[in-house]
């Protein structure tokens, strides 16, 4: 599966790896894949979690290196109002 | 210079006087004819409307203060004794009940659970309202406190209640739905999980039912397969603190109740006055009260032996096993 864009976040802390990969996700349409770059721990406990409750969808995690590799699918618009997990 | 000490009463309160009042949810203060009002918001929920009127009348009949009991009641501090009628009356004005204290069903405590919080499993919120509105001033031997926790984080302590409810999910895998990502092995916190191939394997004796790895799931790979309560009684804190022994688990919603009002029939037939559940249990025998639920959730009942599994062990009860051996005797009627 081919990644529309790329987002490093290893190195960046919950929450603000979400904040980032979500303020990603709102610039682009749905159905694109963002590919996301993860610490183990925490990040990959939380991240996609936070993504599917925003009606985002996970579409591969594999483990690569120290982290992790994670393509999320931007989901349709949505009018309701956003949750997080955090 | 130092601020004066408030002066005690001068002359306390005849008992019987002082305990018809705390029956009632007014609690006799230090300072003579004063009284410290207890509002009812079971599981800590006040709608703003209600929490208005207690501002109100915090602000009419006392020093504008108010204290957050350390189980979720607001109390109105400073009321003048013969305001009391007043304020009951106008608090009701916006259906603010009053609590109560002494020998009795306490207002039941609760979490934010599966309504609202992310991690709750169970239906907290609605559970504390409709038992406190069922059983709310029951009269028991000592005072009785109840609980709802959502998850095994177990915020409102149920280890520590007279008859705790926490929730607690069973895991189930979905092996087609497995990408094996291996997110679960590595958010379960009790070395429940292993990979083995591409699946992950489940080690049923470490599991302690929170359900993170259902939670960290991203392909619904991991289901929860039944949702209840784990049962605890006899906790208690204060001068003699008491950890609550594990009772049952996976005990379902429509069976709550039952446990409650049996467990509250079974206190007052053994219980002695002024004495704890925890302490009746200990005098009486947990096979006693374990017989008395069996018609109710035998089958919900932890058997003996599995309370020697390390997740009764090392997670709900470390320590308490190597102290009460007597309690796995008792389990085993």
């Amino acid at each position: 599966m081919k990644a529309d864009i790329t987002l490093d976040l290893r190195g960046t802390a919950c929450p603000m790896n979400w904040v980032k990969a979500k303020l990603q996700l709102e610039e682009m349409s749905p159905g694109q894949v963002l590919e996301v770059l993860l610490d183990d721990g925490e990040p990959i406990r939380n991240v996609p979690r936070s993504a599917r409750t925003e009606g985002h969808r996970i579409l591969e995690v594999k483990p690569e290196g120290e982290g992790f590799r994670l393509l999320i699918q931007r989901g349709e618009e949505s009018d309701e109002p956003l949750a997080t997990s955090e | 210079m130092p601020e004066k000490k408030p002066k005690p009463r001068k002359k306390s309160l005849p008992a019987a006087k002082a305990e018809e009042l705390k029956a009632g949810g007014f609690i006799p203060q230090r300072q003579r004819g004063m009284i410290t009002v207890r509002c009812k918001a079971p599981g800590g929920r006040v709608t703003s409307q209600r929490l208005r009127k207690i501002a109100e009348v915090a602000e009419k009949y006392g020093q504008g203060l108010v204290h957050l009991s350390v189980r979720m009641s607001p109390e109105i501090l400073y009321v003048k004794m013969e305001d009391l009628e007043a304020v009951v009356r106008e608090l009701a004005e916006a259906g603010q009940e009053i609590a109560s204290c002494g020998k009795r069903f306490r207002v039941t405590t609760a979490c934010g659970g599966c309504e609202y919080n992310p991690n709750g499993w169970t239906d907290t919120q609605r559970l504390a309202q409709e038992a406190t509105r069922r059983f709310f001033g029951t009269n028991t031997p000592h005072k009785f406190k109840t609980c709802f926790s959502g998850c095994p984080i177990d915020c409102m302590r149920s280890r520590e209640m007279d008859l705790g409810f926490q929730g607690m999910v069973e895991p189930k895998l979905i092996p087609e739905n497995c990408t094996a990502c291996t997110l679960c092995v590595r958010a379960c916190q009790d070395n429940a999980l292993r990979m083995e191939g591409d699946l992950p394997v489940r080690t049923w004796e470490n599991c302690i039912s929170c359900g993170d790895c259902i939670k960290v799931c991203p392909f619904d790979a991991m289901v929860a397969a039944r949702v209840g309560h784990a049962v605890y009684v006899g906790g208690k804190h204060g001068k003699h603190p008491h950890v609550a022994y594990p009772v049952a688990q996976f005990v379902p919603d429509e069976k709550v109740f039952a446990v409650m009002e049996k467990t509250m029939e079974w206190y007052n037939l053994f219980g002695q006055r002024g004495e704890r559940i925890g302490d009746t249990i200990d005098r009486v025998g947990m096979g006693s009260y374990r017989a008395f639920l069996r018609d109710t959730i035998g089958e919900y009942l932890i058997p003996a032996e599995d309370l020697r599994l390390p997740k009764w062990r090392r997670i709900f009860w470390r320590g308490v096993a190597e102290a009460f051996p007597d309690y796995e005797a008792g389990a085993d009627k």
